[in-house]
């Protein structure tokens, strides 16, 4: 996985809550076997009209928001299906990290296991960001990990909490398999004392 | 005397394999269900890492999310539906995972395979790569969602590294009315709670009302948990759970189904220990439900209205139900009961078990199906088709009007070719009404098997408290 420290990007507002990962990247791209090349369908109900064509008003599909990196949204966001589909489309289409209220369990679990950071602000604080975003000129954040605070040089400023292990996974890029199985004595012990029960073993080899 | 603990933290305890002062804890997993979406990228990453799967016995696929669901002997018209499903059939051989295949007499919906198997048991940590796999807590097991790659890890680890999540204790008092099922009572505890209501938490299910469930309705309360956000939704195992596990194929026999028993015996929770949460839901007050809008908690009485503008108290959540009313083609003010369908999908890990198929047939018997209507009813799996044949429900449903299909995930998510076009309606037994969740530009009304055959049969929501059984 690769280092999270610090980035700055401009900022793309999509101020809905309870996004659900079904429009994050709906069940029809799912079907690839790889991980990659999802970024094309990324909220692609949203980003395209019935048949297909491009949706301008929808807020990725704007000119100022091309090239965005970090994505200000609602609370709740991720919630629905576990499927990491919807993480790969964000990363691939360009996005580090999501700031919102609040994510769903599972898809933030998935997101850390790929680098993509989702920072958790106040209501309040999202709220403004939004403002700021949709004002003017591109408008560009700062995330930075090792520090937990989130700043714009108009003087936006906020501290953020994050999970100590996820965050120094995040910032050293460490592989989460790796690190269990640098553990495989406890494992293995944990599997003497629990071994598979005969009924398993009997039905499978029946 | 020892703490006392809950369900959950014996759980928990029980399948602590190490634990840093971070407070991760490394969980052994006791049973990974596998199926052909969420999984091909775990394999190959297994391959490029020149990692082994484990311990394939604890690990068992199946296919079922883009399964067709018509007649097995035809082809999959959908070559990359096919690919995903020749890839799991590659993988399982190469790693040595045990699979119920697209042919087997086993086949069906991960969630509901596992448990009629008997492969879900009292006790153990059970995830998959899929949200629902909060269904296996009916049964006193800690059971949990999770992604590709957490589906990688357990493959090469057999554990995950996870933080503890807080307790909620769902106390459901008083009793559920006639006509009033555990999709109802799902339906209301996150009509009150929200749909992120839970989120951080692992719920137990608590009160007399969970007592009286059967074990099937116990896996449709389950099932919804993670649609308020939770972690895991769990019930304590009793005489019900023991009985229906006794003799399945993979539960245990003899002298270890005696030791099991005593094991699950002191699973449920001590009296007097202690949640993060407790909250009470009042079974009595709720009715047969039907969803408006596009989350599972935009829910009303089937004896309603959809909800007027001005009793969203905030400005957001005005303008999000304007939205989900816009999508739905709904207007504020209307009668439950006089919004038609189009189509009825009596299905998923929600309600595609036995007893819910024989609830919908018991209405459908002797009816036939609103000529504007097309319903299907999907078996959750295979041994549920071959059950209800048996006791001839298929027949009820032909005769009806109904398609009887084969089993798998079907028109829950619509990744095979079971759709909604854009701008049907339908009522629905699954668990999401997400926009486009069922086809793109389709719109799902949730409801109960009973609901939904009734809504089949008069070609609108109908309160199945007035039907006349035939
Ligand atoms: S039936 Fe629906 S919710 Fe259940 S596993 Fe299949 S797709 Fe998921």
């Amino acid at each position: 996985m690769n280092r999270f420290r610090t980035h700055t990007g401009l900022v793309a507002p999509l101020d809905r809550s309870n996004i659900d990962t079904d429009q994050i990247i709906p069940k029809q791209f799912l079907k690839r076997i790889e991980r990659s090349g999802f970024g094309q369908f990324l909220f692609y109900d949203w980003r395209h009209g019935s048949s297909g064509e491009i949706e301008p008003e929808f807020v990725l599909n704007q000119a100022r928001y091309q090239s965005t990196s970090i994505l200000v949204t609602g609370k709740n966001f991720g919630c629905g299906s576990s499927r990491e589909h919807a993480v790969w489309a964000l990363s691939d289409f360009g996005f580090r990290v999501v700031l919102a209220p609040s994510f769903a369990d599972i898809f933030a679990n998935n997101a850390a296991k790929n680098g993509l950071l989702t920072v958790a602000l106040s209501p309040g604080q999202v709220t403004e960001l939004v403002r700021r975003a949709r004002e003017g000129e591109p408008y560009r954040l700062t995330i930075d990990l090792e520090q937990q605070k989130v700043s714009d040089a108009q003087g936006f400023s906020a501290e953020f909490q994050m999970d100590n292990f996820v965050r120094h996974c995040l910032l050293e890029g460490l592989d989460h398999i790796g690190l269990t199985l640098e553990h495989e004595e406890e494992i293995a012990r944990y599997e003497a004392r629990h071994p598979l029960p005969s009924r398993i073993r009997i039905a499978f080899h029946r | 005397m020892s703490r006392k603990r809950t369900l959950f933290e014996k759980l928990w305890d029980d399948h602590l394999v190490w634990q840093n002062q971070d407070e991760v804890a490394l969980l052994y997993i006791d049973l990974h269900l596998v199926h052909e979406v969420t999984s091909p990228q775990a394999f190959d990453g297994l391959r490029a890492n020149r990692r082994r799967v484990r311990q394939p016995l604890r690990t068992v696929a199946t296919v079922d999310h883009n399964v067709p669901t018509t007649p097995r002997g035809l082809p999959i018209s959908d070559p990359i539906a096919l690919r995903q499903i020749e890839a799991l059939e590659q993988n399982a051989k190469e790693f040595g995972v045990p699979l119920f295949d697209i042919g087997a007499d086993e086949q069906g919906i991960v969630h509901v395979i596992g448990p009629e198997l008997g492969l879900t048991q009292p006790g153990m940590t059970i995830v998959c790569g899929d949200s629902h796999t909060s269904t296996h807590g009916a049964f006193g097991a800690l059971a949990f969602g999770i992604g590709t790659s957490e589906v990688e890890h357990v493959l090469a680890t057999q554990c995950l590294p996870q933080k503890k999540p807080k307790s909620m204790l769902l106390e459901i008092r008083g009793a559920l009315g006639e006509g009033v099922t555990a999709k109802d009572l799902a339906l209301g505890i996150i009509r009150q709670i929200g749909t992120d209501g839970a989120t951080g938490y692992v719920i137990e299910y608590g009160g007399e009302v969970v007592r009286a469930l059967s074990i099937e309705a116990r896996m449709t309360l389950c099932n919804m948990s993670i649609e308020a956000g939770a972690r895991a939704g769990m019930i304590a195992p009793d005489g019900k759970t023991i009985a229906y596990l006794e003799g399945r194929r993979f539960a245990p026999q003899d002298d270890e189904w005696q030791q099991a028993i005593e094991r699950w015996r002191h699973l449920p929770s001590d009296p007097g220990a202690g949640y993060d949460k407790v909250v009470e839901i009042d079974a009595g007050q709720l009715s047969p439900f039907v969803t408006w809008g596009t989350n599972p908690a935009m829910v009303v009485e089937v004896t309603g209205r959809v909800p007027e503008l001005s009793t969203f108290s905030t400005q957001s959540e005005r303008r999000s139900a304007e939205r989900m009313l816009e999508y739905m083609a709904l207007e504020p003010g209307k009668r439950v009961q006089d919004i038609a369908i189009d189509r009825v999908f009596i299905g998923s890990c929600t309600n595609s078990r036995l007893e819910d198929l024989r609830a919908a047939a018991r209405i459908a018997k002797g009816y036939r199906v609103h000529s504007k209507v097309r319903a299907m009813v999907v078996p959750g799996s295979q041994a549920v088709k071959r059950a209800a044949e048996r006791e001839g429900l298929d027949r009820i449903f032909l005769q009806a009007g109904f398609e009887w299909r084969e089993s798998g995930c079907s028109m829950c998510l619509g990744m095979n070719p079971d759709i909604l076009e854009p701008g049907e309606r339908c009522a629905s037994t699954s668990n999401r009404n997400f926009e486009g969740r069922q086809g793109r530009g389709g719109r799902t009304h949730l409801v109960n098997p009973m609901m939904a055959a009734a809504a089949a049969i008069a070609g609108h929501f109908t309160d199945i408290r007035n039907w006349h059984f035939h």
